[in-house]
């Protein structure tokens, strides 16, 4: 309960951004941390609670972004309504891709590679259908308006995304304290013992993949609305399955809080990026390489694990845990 | 209540479970020895759903369970615990019985705690809030057995829980097994501690080279010329039987 207290404290304070921040540029950067701590979050769902490693979270934030993007161009279907059909899309997505790994038993590298696989597939064919509009792109038509998930002003997208992030932190605090969340942990630490004791391994972790599809699905429709353009490099491209994974990396895998910090960490270091090695095409992955290897292996928990080593442990499950079985 | 039928799984070359058949029954404490590599823990991942056997049955409270996933068959009420003790590491102690409380037990707090009443069973109680990795090899047997004991199961399945033990250890561990016992769990267990099967088991068969070789209570069994071969080699039961002859 204190964890979910504190939660509400934190996208409280998140949520004064609008009324304190005046400058677009300011108040951008909130929205791309909040952005960032969605894509991690929903990729901590799977990896970090799940334990299941996966490469291609592109396939379903690219699924979601083009669901909304197709549905409106194509079909002059209202955003709102893709927004619900981007999500569904990138669930049904996880369903296929969790039910294609997880019923043969895949695992570690295995399942990386074959996610990865995956998304270079739907890369590859959101290339060349014409309806995607191809190698070209697809470009959605400015109409700004709320009815049109369209705004003219940074406030309205702003809280378009705290709240699918909320939603995205709400459910992974639910995954902390509930039978679904111990036994999804359970599997991650170890399934076979796990399967000795009655958890149904396959059925958690498709739920997992599902509900981590869904977020991941939901910043894609995010991302399409609020740049109004999209590519298959863009949509299915490495850099948003390295950047899901990487932000739960650097805040703390398994954690609440942890994609928060991360998407924070992440800002940080790209924003230095920019300022002292400027941009070049490529140079993000780089650095995102870079910080993978290091966090592995000097920061195995991330910052979050940093801070509970610094004072009394209020992002660990373990404080977690401990927490809610005095409450 | 547990009905093994011509039971059979080879690895390769190896005929780690040979034409097995044997039926434990309810309420006892029965018992499964033999050397290291008869294929008893094999037996117990054929029982439990963890190996495929390459034929034979294997029937559990009137149905058969032969071809079930593991979850299934812990669903039903039989449990295994691991000769190599597998915690959740990371996860507290009583995080780790949750696991098993849940099997029954939707919510989160009611789970917690079984998972500290079944902790309080097996002697866990001071160590609820530790790190399953951080206990010692008698503490995670105790956390084997608790997790097994926390999903309600009507029978039991404990490998060499006793193994890695001191004497004074497995005297502490006895009377918690007899206790499940008592509380109308069936148990069959695998076991090198001799002192443990003699004294907790009712019944107990010899497996060896993935066949049995003999079965009865376990005070006629450990006498059995074919037994005593089977542990320490050919020639030795008659050995034994002259030099006991000589002393007489
Ligand atoms: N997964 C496997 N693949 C191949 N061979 C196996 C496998 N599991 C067991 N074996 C072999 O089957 C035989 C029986 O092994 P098992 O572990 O069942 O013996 P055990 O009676 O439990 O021995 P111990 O007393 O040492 O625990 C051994 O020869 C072992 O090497
Ligand atoms: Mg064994």
């Amino acid at each position: 309960m204190r964890q979910l207290a504190l939660l509400g404290l934190v996208f409280a304070i998140i949520g004064l951004a609008p009324f304190v921040i005046s400058s677009d540029f300011t108040l951008n950067a909130v929205i791309m941390i909040l952005y960032a701590a969605l894509v991690g979050q929903a990729w901590n769902i799977l990896g970090g609670y799940g334990g299941q490693f996966s490469f291609g979270h592109a396939a379903y934030f690219g699924t979601g972004a083009y669901t909304v993007a197709v549905l409106q161009v194509q079909l002059g279907i209202n955003p709102w309504l893709g927004l619900i059909a981007g999500g569904a899309m990138a669930v049904l997505v996880a369903a296929i891709i969790g039910f294609s790994t997880f019923r043969y038993g895949l695992r570690g590298s295995y399942f990386a590679l074959v996610t990865l696989a995956f998304a270079e597939v739907l890369r590859i064919l959101s290339n060349s259908v014409p309806f995607t509009g191809a190698g070209v792109g697809i470009l959605i038509p400015l109409d700004q308006g709320p009815a049109n998930l369209q705004f003219v002003t940074k406030q309205g997208f702003f809280w378009v995304i705290w709240l699918i992030t909320l939603a995205a932190f709400v459910t992974v605090w639910w995954i902390g304290q509930s039978r679904f969340g111990a036994q999804l942990m359970a599997v991650r630490d170890n399934e076979d013992a796990a399967r000795a004791l009655g958890v149904e391994a396959f059925r958690v972790k498709m739920g997992a993949i599902m509900l981590s599809g869904l977020f991941s699905g939901l910043a894609g429709v995010f991302y399409a609305q609020y740049f109004l353009y999209l590519d298959p490099y863009i949509a299915y491209g490495p850099a948003v399955s390295v950047e899901s994974l990487l932000v739960p990396i650097i805040g703390g895998l398994g954690t609440l809080f942890g994609p928060l910090l991360g998407a924070l960490g992440l800002h940080v270091i790209s924003e230095l990026t920019r300022e002292f090695i400027g941009e070049f095409p490529g140079i993000s992955l780089v650095i995102y390489g870079i910080i993978l290897i290091a966090m592995v292996l000097f920061m195995p928990r991330g910052l979050a694990g940093l801070a509970s080593r610094l004072r009394a442990r209020p992002f660990g499950t373990r404080a977690k845990a401990a927490e809610g079985s005095h409450a | 209540m547990l009905e093994i039928r011509a039971l059979r799984k080879f690895f390769g070359g190896v005929k780690a479970c040979n034409n097995v058949s044997l039926t434990v029954p309810e309420g006892k404490i029965a018992s499964l020895i033999g050397p290291n590599g008869a294929g008893k823990t094999t037996l117990f991942a054929l029982i439990t759903g963890f190996h495929r056997p390459d034929a034979g049955s294997v029937c559990f409270l009137g149905e058969d369970i032969t071809a079930l996933a593991p979850e299934e068959i812990a669903r039903r009420g039989m449990v295994r615990t691991f000769q190599i003790v597998q915690p959740f590491a990371g996860q507290t102690v009583r995080e780790n019985i949750a696991v098993g409380a849940h099997l029954r037990i939707r919510s989160r707090a009611e789970a917690l705690a079984k998972a500290e009443a079944v902790a309080h069973r097996v002697g866990l109680s001071d160590r609820l809030d530790l790190d399953a990795a951080s206990l010692t090899v008698a503490g995670r047997k105790r956390l084997e057995v608790a997790r097994a004991l926390a999903t309600d199961p009507k029978l039991i399945l404990f490998d060499e829980v006793l193994a890695g033990l001191n004497p004074s250890e497995i005297r502490d561990v006895i009377p918690v097994i007899r206790a499940v016992r008592e509380e109308g769990v069936t148990i069959l267990l695998i076991e090198h501690v001799m002192q443990a099967v003699m004294s907790l088991s009712e019944y107990t068969w010899v497996l060896n080279q993935g066949e049995l070789i003999a079965e009865g209570a376990p005070a006629d069994v450990v006498s059995d010329p074919l037994v005593v071969e089977a542990y320490l080699g050919k020639g030795m039961a008659e050995r034994i039987a002259r030099r006991e002859v000589r002393h007489a």
